[in-house]
């Protein structure tokens, strides 16, 4: 029988990920044991783990190197992957926000400069408001990039805003909720119905229990 | 089964094609990029190479063949059945290059009936079948589902989020955006329903009928449940799934609209519709109903190259002469086996059997 390959995100939320797909019904004792191995099986439970960097994980996914992943809906959004969106885990819960220095007064007349990951998001975010804007695309320290004059604002991943405040920033407007989604391949969805189907249902159900 | 290079599987369509009777349909290069520019949601992707003719228009390396067909084709009696095997130019999704595609499709436009259909879609399930992989042809209806999402109270403007949504089998955001649209709980369960559907004729129609019965069209529900009970009948059993979640664009598609998945490959390989809105919007009154095969994107996953580069490389001496060589040579081949001929051992190169030869005829 053939292995789901299922990509998990590196860090606290693939452990949180795992928990749950362990509790789902498909554990998988070698991932626990201290080893340099990359992939780790378990024939009984028909699953074949690995851990990616968690802005991989679309990508493994959309190219079939795994059937199935979890990523954050930020991602997502970003990269615009073709996959399946199979269900919310409802964990990993935060917000894509924007943000400024507190004393930030707009001023809709000139361009906004905008330093953000998440390019394509800002883009289209700021596309149906009908600002122009100037996009400084940073891959970290976003909120430096205010306090030292780079840009007018800030789009970011914020999840309990204790960086902004330490830094004397605030955030301005709520762009979009995120948390982590279940994804699959859409040809692995085809090939491997049964096995991929059962993974979402027993997760769904278990996710629906009180807790 | 053996999977077959990409020079095989052309051959095998474009013999397939053929025999039902679809001529080969070859065109130029170039099109006037105004044909893609107001055609561009058509498009897979919106960038196309563009240069200036002699005579000062703006041209376009075509990155589609479709639109070129229905351009150059007129509203006529009867059906023409047409196909093509064609080079188009697109940008590659990962690395943001120009690419070569070849591409090989067909299309039927004209006066489009229940066969007609039938036909292009058990095409589709055997093009799928010539790529020597175990496949799947997944068949949806873009009509029977706007039915649903007009029957939802759903806007024009709002449908495009909802196909979209429908096409990741995204329940969660559906529910989510149906909610905040103000449709009931029992019209988002239906839009939910269909977008989660999927599996073989057998298992999904009757919920399909079951579902779509007074919402959608009834001679149009029902002709979509014979076609598939067609094809169902047919050889092609063991290939064909229902799966709602296959959308494309409405502006453009309007009836059946498929496409092909076969193992080992990521993405599909083949998609096709109904598209009379496109032929609306280029003002025919003709129907149109085809589909494309990637052959790109079979390439990409073709198995890797064979264990040996050739079976027997010969070496041979200074001091050979032509005619020694040349027994040799075909004592060698003497079952079809391949053969190099060269003075020295080329690096890199595998072989299965290695034989010198010296001055002579002596090894």
């Amino acid at each position: 029988m053939e292995l789901l390959n299922v990509a998990l995100p590196k860090g606290r939320l693939g452990e949180k990920v795992l928990a749950i797909f362990e509790q789902a019904g498909f554990p998988c004792p070698s991932i626990h044991e201290t080893s340099r191995k990359l992939i780790f099986e378990n024939e009984a439970a028909q699953v074949r783990y690995f851990w990616v960097k968690p802005s991989d994980v679309a990508i493994y996914v959309e190219r079939g190197a795994a059937d199935i992943g979890v990523a954050g809906k930020d991602i997502l959004l970003e990269y615009q992957p073709d996959i399946y969106e199979l269900l919310d885990l409802g964990i990993g819960k935060c917000k894509m926000a924007v943000a400024a220095k507190k004393d930030f007064r707009d001023d809709p007349g000139r361009t906004l400069r905008v330093a953000t990951k998440f390019s394509n998001i800002v883009q289209s975010y700021y596309l149906s408001k009908g600002r122009d804007i100037d996009i400084i695309h940073l891959n970290g320290s976003i909120e430096l990039a205010p306090i030292l004059g780079l840009s007018d604002v800030i789009v970011d991943i914020v999840e309990t805003g204790a960086t902004l405040r330490e830094n004397n920033l605030t955030v301005l407007e709520d762009v979009v909720p995120i948390s982590a989604r279940l994804i699959a391949n859409k040809a692995s969805y085809k090939f491997k119905n049964t096995v991929i189907d059962n993974i979402v249902r027993c997760t769904a159900a278990l996710l629906e229990e009180p807790k | 089964m053996t999977n077959l290079s990409n020079e095989a599987v052309i051959s095998a369509l474009r013999s397939l094609y053929s025999r039902y009777g679809y001529s080969r349909y070859k065109m130029n290069k170039f099109e006037e990029y105004d044909l893609y520019a107001r055609n561009k949601d058509f498009l897979i992707s919106d960038s196309v190479i563009t240069f200036t003719d002699m005579d000062g228009k703006l041209m376009a390396l075509k990155p589609d063949v479709t639109l070129s067909i229905v351009k150059n084709t007129r509203d006529e009696p009867g059906i023409r059945k047409l196909y093509y095997n064609e080079n188009v130019y697109r940008v590659s999704k990962g690395s943001r290059c120009f690419k070569e595609i070849m591409q090989v499709g067909l299309e039927a436009i004209g006066e489009i009936d229940e066969y007609c259909i039938y036909e292009v879609l058990k095409l589709a399930a055997e093009s799928l079948t010539c790529t020597g992989r175990s496949c799947i042809l997944e068949i949806s209806h873009l009509g029977l589902l706007s039915s649903a999402i007009r029957h939802a109270g759903i806007h024009q403007e709002e449908q495009k989020q909802i196909i979209r949504c429908i096409g990741e089998k995204n329940l969660h955001e559906l529910q989510g955006i149906c909610q905040e649209l103000g449709v009931s709980q029992e019209n988002i369960d239906l839009l939910r329903r269909l977008a989660s559907l999927y599996g073989t004729p057998e298992e999904v129609l009757p919920m399909v009928k079951a579902l779509l019965t007074g919402i959608a069209d009834k001679e149009e529900l029902a002709r979509f449940l014979r076609i598939v009970d067609a094809l169902n009948a047919g050889k092609y059993q063991e290939l064909i799934r229902i799966d709602f979640s296959a959308v494309s664009d409405p502006q453009y598609y309007n009836g059946f609209v498929f496409k092909g998945f076969a193992q080992g490959v990521p993405a599909a390989m083949l998609s096709g519709g109904q598209y009379d809105s496109m032929m609306r919007t280029m003002k025919r009154q003709s129907g149109a109903v085809g589909f494309a095969v990637y052959l790109d994107i079979l390439e990409q996953y073709s198995p890797s190259r064979a264990e040996y580069d050739v079976d027997t490389l010969l070496v041979y001496d200074e001091g050979c002469t032509i005619a020694e060589i040349e027994a040799r040579a075909k004592q060698l081949t003497g079952s079809g086996e391949s053969i190099l001929l060269q003075r020295q051992i080329p690096p890199g190169i595998r072989y299965r059997q290695l034989v010198t030869m010296k001055k002579g005829g002596a090894e």
